[in-house]
């Protein structure tokens, strides 16, 4: 069967004007997603990660670039449209102490969308939905009167989910959904997404600093650095077969629980360059062991190395052959 | 006791307590660190990781909070006695923290050069210029160049500061060390920098530590030692290898079983149902019977008495013995 793309952005860019001059948070990115599949994004903070979430979400205007939802450019489309299509598409965020209206019940809040969008006519058809919802995301019946201040984060985040799919979304960004959770209750939330996504066929752009986190719940990982995309390829490759080595490094800084097995480290040295006006070459450059004269003089190009491998790196081929390798 | 023993920790209880109620924070924890020995203390938010620091560096905020009970023995003294100028004393000179944002853990209109000199001229008789040298000597060492002695901290990055904040603990050469989630609010790369700084320092000095985390990779990775905390009591400890390869607690194998493992693609995640206890109504019996899927009768009644040598566990079954696993076959 052939893969039906949902989303695709093109050269998409979003800079934010700042005193120093332009801070680059996407720069340039090209991506696919295709229909009931995750794309998982994973880079350090300040890469841009959410701001590329919110700009397919249009949350943020693009600065240039476009963004296609099933063929269709959003970007090009008026308020009323826009309004219209974002009934399929959705955004959980990271913090659900700061995303509920503390004033509100956990029945209004998860009922509000449906008034907004007019789903259902009749607040007795909207109270069955709302109730449908909560026994979809393992709330009990109870809780619809109750304040978001009773619930603890794990609870809270059901309920943002619950409102999120209130309207029937197909895609949905999750920024950072777990990671102010614990580890307990992280689990049941990562579960509860995929289940759902099972059932009702959900795409999702799913955003972490956590790669064990990213890798369990995704089809797909794409890496970001100073906001650009530098890989991007179906999990399992981008684990065992990493090209970019910003990814290998990144990877081999997973703190792991195998205490049969330690793994080597490669320590990078020095910090992450300024977004702000960033000069030609590649970003990276001034971290990785393996830069030349190339790398500072020149912009890497997104190329496939394999099927659906994509890297930015302009030494990728030595690193897929073995002829560079980390010192560890 | 042995002499090596840098701390020990016996049947401390704390609570905070207020008009309306007493939340009963740690609950009763004894545990022991040598010298040049790493504890990891692992456990949710609530747990009472950061309240059982506070209580052996004596900064717990009183009202409301209290020792109810229990000794603290640093170098075989009990610090819960020491009057304040004791306990300032040895704060900094003969145990330290690092504290878990170091973003805010910095004075922000002091120069860095200056708050970690004033830490050494504090504790110890030097000259302003003599202080100095050691402030930049131990800068280089943690990976912070010199000219950056005049900067504010706003100037520097995440993983800089916590690098300052690091180099502030170990200015007086500390007995011990208790980092409270030094890493969490960096990114990996630079966590993976951090906490190798910290263990070539640990090495050098033959310093003790304690590490309190909530990431079991983390422990895995630096800690001899970890204790697993629930509730404000430790319901599983060991050495690293034994809890991790053979937990023996529900709660210790509900982290395992709810963590996504990289090596492990196929392995569902299991999660703990429900939520930690509040601390101001914790539960009759074992505090984690509400969560345990092999709740028995005995469980809702009665505290689990605390088993085993060297690798302890609170609980009143052996679940993951072989024997108690052919029973429930």
């Amino acid at each position: 069967m052939e893969n039906q793309v949902l989303i695709e952005t093109r050269r998409l860019k979003k800079y934010f004007p700042v005193p120093a001059g332009f801070l680059h948070a996407v720069d340039d990115v090209n991506l696919k997603i295709n229909k009931g599949e995750t794309l998982g994004i994973v880079g350090e903070s300040g890469c841009g990660k959410s701001t590329l979430g919110r700009v397919i979400l249009r949350l943020h205007e693009a600065t240039s670039g476009d963004v296609l939802y099933d063929g269709m450019d959003i970007n090009n489309f008026s308020a009323d449209e826009m309004r219209y299509m974002r009934q399929n598409m959705q955004i959980i965020f990271q913090d659900p102490y700061a995303s509920l209206n503390p004033r509100m019940t956990i029945g209004q809040i998860i009922e509000e969308p449906l008034k907004l969008h007019k789903i259902y006519k009749s607040a007795d058809d909207r109270r069955a939905r709302v109730e449908e919802l909560m026994e979809l995301v393992g709330l009990p019946m109870r809780s619809y009167n109750q304040y978001p201040h009773e619930f603890d984060g794990g609870r809270r985040q059901r309920v943002v989910i619950a409102r999120a799919l209130s309207i029937n979304p197909q895609f949905i960004v999750c920024d950072e959904p777990v990671s102010a959770l614990d580890v307990s209750v992280q689990a049941q939330i990562l579960n509860l997404l995929m289940e759902l996504q099972k059932k009702m066929g959900l795409t999702y752009m799913f955003i972490s600093h956590d790669l064990s986190v990213v890798k369990h719940i995704s089809t797909n990982i794409g890496v970001m650095y100073l906001g650009q995309l530098i890989e991007k390829a179906p999990k399992n490759d981008i684990f065992n077969h990493p090209l970019h080595p910003y990814t290998i490094a990144l990877l081999s800084a997973i703190p792991s629980t195998n205490v049969l097995q330690k793994s080597k480290k490669i320590i990078l040295k020095g910090e992450i360059n300024s977004p702000i006006n960033p000069k030609v070459g590649c970003r990276f450059a001034t971290r990785c062991p393996f830069a030349t004269e190339k790398c500072t003089s020149g912009n890497p190009q997104f190329v496939e190395a394999a099927p659906d491998h994509f890297v930015a790196c302009h030494r990728w081929k030595e690193v897929a052959d073995g002829t560079l390798k980390f010192n560890m | 006791m042995e002499n090596n023993t840098v701390l020990e920790v016996k049947n401390l209880h704390v609570h905070y307590v207020t008009s309306e109620s007493a939340a009963k924070a740690v609950n009763g924890i004894d545990f022991e660190v040598k010298e040049g020995e790493s504890l990891g203390l692992v456990g949710e938010t609530g747990a009472g990781k950061t309240t059982t620091a506070l209580a052996i560096m004596q900064l717990i905020p009183d009202p409301p909070g209290i020792i109810v009970d229990g000794e603290i023995y640093f170098e075989g003294n009990n610090v819960i006695l020491n009057t304040d100028k004791e306990n300032q004393a040895m704060r900094g000179n003969g145990i330290s923290m690092i504290f878990q944002d170091p973003m805010t853990a910095l004075n922000p209109i002091m120069t860095v050069g200056d708050q970690l000199s004033e830490v050494l001229l504090t504790h110890e008789k030097l000259s302003k210029a003599e202080a100095k040298k050691r402030v930049i000597d131990l800068l280089e060492i943690v990976g912070v160049k010199s000219d950056r002695y005049d900067d504010y901290p706003h100037q520097f990055s995440g993983g800089q500061k916590q690098r300052v904040v690091i180099a502030m603990s170990l200015l007086c050469n500390p007995k011990l060390l208790i980092a409270d989630e030094p890493t969490t609010a960096l990114d990996v790369t630079i966590q993976a920098q951090v906490l190798e700084i910290i263990n070539n320092l640990r090495e050098k000095y033959k310093m003790a530590m304690i590490l309190i985390t909530h990431d079991l990779g983390v422990v895995a990775e630096t800690c001899d030692k970890v204790a697993i905390m629930y509730a404000g009591q430790i319901v599983e400890a060991g050495t690293v290898r034994e809890v991790y390869l053979n937990p023996k607690h529900p709660y210790t194998r509900g982290l395992f079983d709810s963590i996504p493992k990289l090596d492990d693609d196929s392995s569902e995640l299991i999660p703990i149902e429900g939520a930690i206890s509040n601390a101001a109504d914790l539960p009759t019996g074992c505090y984690f019977h509400p969560r345990c899927r092999y709740c028995k009768e005995i469980c809702k009644q009665q505290q689990p008495p605390q088993k085993g040598e060297g690798h302890t566990f609170m609980c009143h079954f052996d679940l993951f013995s072989e024997e108690e696993k052919e029973e429930r076959r």
